[in-house]
């Protein structure tokens, strides 16, 4: 018999060694998969690790990709600090590119000033409205959010499809399903570093995701709105007590989550690709889930944690191009990757007994 | 004061259990000091003290639950290691636990072949459950299914469970707590008759009363350690208190009558609300009325509605009709918790942990948790930590919260140290009506009277109090008026004073016509 029995006392050591524990046992069983499959473990844990943050530019790709996890997993903490799993980040994300890229082509001439700030407010807008639909089924009719939000994000990647290859597709594009190039003022300029010049694909989009990040933790901190989240999440009858309303929180956060996951992807497609595609995403809205655990549910750390995943994710480019190893196997790493997590929040949280069996004393009753 | 042990008018009698130098640990903490205890055959022995005094741990250790680290038990003069419960029933030691372990769903006979020695027919054991019932005078019916029985009748079933197995000792650990009066009554008289048949009884309790009602000693434990035995016959309860608590207890007076009719601050008229779930009690046309000045007491056994009432006088629950509740005349029968406290009502719900208090946070943003509303400690929606922290530190200054640390989490404190803190955060917000359930529910002595004595120290302000509880001492200590809720319905509201116990059990027991023709026959 193996039981868990809660800890009465979590200490802080064992909270701060537990993402650096499982970080480290993926380590471990990852290398013991590369091996298996034929890799040398070390080369290929040098592709994933190393080799993606050897010089300058490269480190400052690692934020660029870092980019929109951190931005995403911001607003996902909250949703998940109140109990509400939203799990349709990425259809939030595209419905954001795709209300952001309406403003940018239906009025392309916009000057820079209103257009910046007119597509951050629609893509905000449309990850939201994506979310809502969730959320208001949830307060409504009480269906379960994790389905409805991940159900939306295929009808989202279906819907981002048939308009870039249909009503919204660049005539003179020889028929690829590709919207036409966003006006100067609708992208999103690299940062020119003082004496170095421009660093990577380093864009200004990567200090708008540090500065959300500082933003969530301080709402999340420090307001009332906050308060109501956390008081939600942890105790939802002393939340009734307080007067919030569940069903206010439960669309607030989704709201946000939903908000923020819109921003990423008007950030994505304005920094980065520049016009509409069918895949505008790398799947960052299910990457950002994990971002936000191994943060521990705290948006400072989700900086951190989005770094880490995002230098995995480069790894597996990395060991793709050096190694040729299948596309498949870096989800297998990201997938051990939330495994180990999950597995040392348990343990973080729970003691593990081993005990026998208690025999069952069958023996003597099958007689009589 | 502690009373030297006197020697026992018993001494006739054999002593059956003596237990000398009994210490236990749990990690730091001490949770049996050498406590020495000593019982007679047939002998009815209370063991007092407070919650947390070691009373549970102490009995857990002779019924073979747990062992001790050190001292001696000796069992009819042998000294005896009790291994296990089982091992403790062959000895002939039983133990009523306060929850009970029955099968809803099966019969009485059934739930008590279940903890027998197979081989003995049902209609076998039937048998000797009527004969032992009418015996001893218990009224257990061995073919009724326990869902049909009261917590009473419950609770006997789980005596005759005990007492089938012969015990020359039973112990019961705070019988008395899910009882009516009446109930108690009867309890006591069907342990009355054990004794006379040369039966011990180990009797837990913390209330005084019953034990100088009951007992012929009692020894008294505090924070672990043996006080003092006492003949509770030379005692009175307020002497027991202080032995209890190490501590001269104050004295709440019998409360006057508020002079006149003042204004009602809190009206509830024909307050309706279906069940919300199968388990759920409906309330069936509640109505009555707070006045300033008053603590109007809501009596009666849990599960007839107060977590119902409670949750629509929050404001957790709302109806839909008009007029329903009003405070200061204002209809607030449709509006929120935050807007009800606004209008001036503070509220304590029975359960402290998750409903009253988030245990994970600290009692800064407890504090906050029914302030925020209120307008001081949040602005343009920030919270002022500062302030929160103050206010927490003020409650818990003012009411005597005892903390681990500067701003703990509401889990670190204990079950009394937290009950202060949420009354204490509502009573320093002077409320116009101030809602609680179960004020003193769990708390120690001294950490009681304290909060009694703000309540009254509030009403006598000129604030209405509306206070649920289930502890009849409690009622009649502090509420100028009393009302029954049985079944979702309420009695009329009477003056505590003229109520006797006996009017308010029957009420409590659901017989309103009987409750009537008592109170004829003592006019």
């Amino acid at each position: 018999m193996i039981s868990l029995t809660p800890r009465k006392e979590i200490p802080l050591t064992l909270t701060l060694m537990t993402p650096l524990v499982a970080i480290a046992l993926t380590l471990v069983v990852g290398a013991a998969i590369f091996g298996i499959l034929g890799y040398d473990p070390l080369a290929a844990l040098y592709q994933f690790f190393i080799a993606p943050v050897s010089r300058p530019d490269q480190v400052a790709d690692l934020f660029v990709k870092a980019c929109p996890l951190i931005i995403i997993a911001s607003g996902l903490v909250f949703a998940y600090r109140a109990n509400v799993w939203n799990i349709g980040a990425e259809g939030q994300l595209i419905l954001g590119a795709m209300a952001a890229g309406f403003v940018a082509l239906t009025w392309p001439n916009l000057p820079g000033p209103v257009m910046m700030p007119a597509m951050i407010i629609a893509g905000m807008l449309g990850g939201l409205a994506w979310g809502m639909i969730p959320a208001l089924l949830k307060t409504r009719f009480n269906t379960n959010e994790i389905l409805v939000s991940l159900m939306l994000t295929y009808v989202a990647v279906l819907f981002i499809d048939w308009t870039v290859r249909g009503p919204w597709r660049d005539p003179m594009s020889f028929g690829f399903p590709l919207t036409p190039m966003y006006a100067d003022a609708a992208l999103i300029s690299r940062v020119e570093l003082p004496g170095i010049g421009r660093l990577g694909q380093l864009h200004w989009g990567v200090a708008g995701a540090l500065i959300f990040a500082l933003a969530a933790w301080f709402m999340l901190s420090r307001s009332i709105l906050g308060f109501q989240v956390k008081v939600m999440g942890d105790a939802p009858r002393a939340g009734r007590f307080a007067g919030f309303s569940p069903a206010m929180v439960t669309i607030m956060v989704m709201g946000i989550s939903g908000g923020a996951a819109g921003l990423a992807g008007m950030v994505e497609v304005s920094a980065n690709i520049g016009q509409l595609q069918p895949d505008i995403s790398f799947g960052y809205g299910f990457t950002a889930i994990i971002v936000a655990f191994l943060a521990r549910l705290n948006p400072l750390a989700v900086i951190i944690a989005g770094l880490v995943v995002a230098l995995a994710e480069l790894g597996g480019d990395s060991a793709q191009i050096a190694l040729a190893m299948p596309k498949v196997v870096t989800g297998v790493f990201k997938g051990i990757l939330l495994f180990m997590l999950l597995a040392g929040e348990t343990f973080n949280r729970y003691h593990v007994t081993f005990s026998l069996p208690h025999r069952a004393r069958m023996q003597g009753d099958s007689d009589a | 004061m502690i009373a030297t042990p006197r020697p026992s008018r018993n001494q006739s009698r054999s002593v059956l259990l003596n237990a000398s130098g009994i210490c236990k640990h749990f990690g730091d903490f001490t949770a049996n000091d050498d406590v020495s205890f000593s019982i007679g055959e047939g002998e009815i022995h209370a063991l007092l003290g407070e919650n947390g005094a070691g009373k549970s741990t102490f009995v857990k250790m002779v019924y073979g639950l747990l062992q001790p680290d050190s001292g001696q038990i000796e069992w009819r003069g042998q000294p005896t290691v009790i291994r296990s419960p089982q091992h403790a029933r062959e000895l002939g030691i039983g133990m009523v636990f306060q929850h009970f372990s029955l099968f809803q769903a099966l019969t009485v006979a059934e739930n008590i072949a279940l903890a027998l020695p197979p081989g003995e027919s049902l209609a076998d054991l039937a048998d000797r459950v009527r004969r032992m019932s009418a015996e001893y005078g218990i009224g257990v019916d061995p073919d009724a299914r326990v869902h049909n029985l009261s917590v009473g009748q419950q609770q006997r079933v789980e005596i005759v469970r005990c007492l089938l197995q012969d015990p020359s000792l039973l112990i019961m650990d705070e019988p008395t707590s899910v009882l009516t009066p009446q109930e108690t009554g009867q309890l006591f008289d069907v342990l009355r008759r054990f004794s006379e048949a040369g039966v011990a009884i180990l009797f837990i309790s913390h209330k005084l009363e019953e034990i100088r009602a009951l007992t012929e000693r009692a020894t008294v434990l505090r924070r672990g350690r043996n006080v003092g035995t006492v003949d509770t016959a030379g005692q009175s309860s307020k002497q027991l208190a202080e032995m209890m608590v190490g501590d001269s207890v104050g004295d709440i007076a019998g409360q006057a009558r508020p002079d006149g009719q003042t204004t009602a601050l809190l009206e509830v008229a024909s307050l309706v609300r279906p069940a919300g779930t199968a388990f759920a009690t409906p309330l069936r046309q509640i109505s009555f009325a707070a006045r300033a000045g008053e603590v109007l007491g809501i009596a009666g056994i849990a599960g007839n509605g107060q977590d119902e009432l409670m949750e629509a006088l929050i404001g957790e629950w709302r109806g839909r009709d008009a007029d329903v509740i009003r405070i200061d005349g204002v209809d607030i029968t449709r509006e929120g918790p935050s807007r009800r406290r606004q209008l001036g009502l503070g509220f304590v719900p029975e359960e402290r942990n998750g409903h009253a208090a988030v245990p994970n946070m600290t009692l800064a943003d407890n504090a906050l948790l029914t302030s925020h509303s209120l307008g001081r400690v949040v602005t343009r929606g920030l919270v002022d930590a500062d302030a929160t922290r103050a206010m927490a530190a003020e409650v818990a200054g003012a009411f005597d919260v005892r903390l681990p640390q500067e701003n703990p989490m509401a889990s670190a404190l204990s079950g009394g140290n937290l009950q202060k803190f949420v009354v204490g955060r509502e009573i320093s917000k002077r409320p116009r009506v101030f809602i609680v359930s179960q004020p003193t529910w769990g708390v120690d002595v001294g950490a009681a009277l304290s909060i009694r004595t703000a309540i009254l120290d509030l009403a006598a302000s000129g604030s209405a109090v509306v206070m649920i509880s289930q502890d009849l001492e409690e009622i009649f200590t502090i509420s100028h008026r009393v009302a029954v809720l049985y079944d979702g319905a309420l009695s009329e509201a009477m003056v505590t004073a003229d109520v006797t116990p006996e009017r308010l059990g029957l009420l409590m027991g659901g017989s309103a016509a009987a409750a009537g023709l008592a109170a004829e026959a003592q006019a």
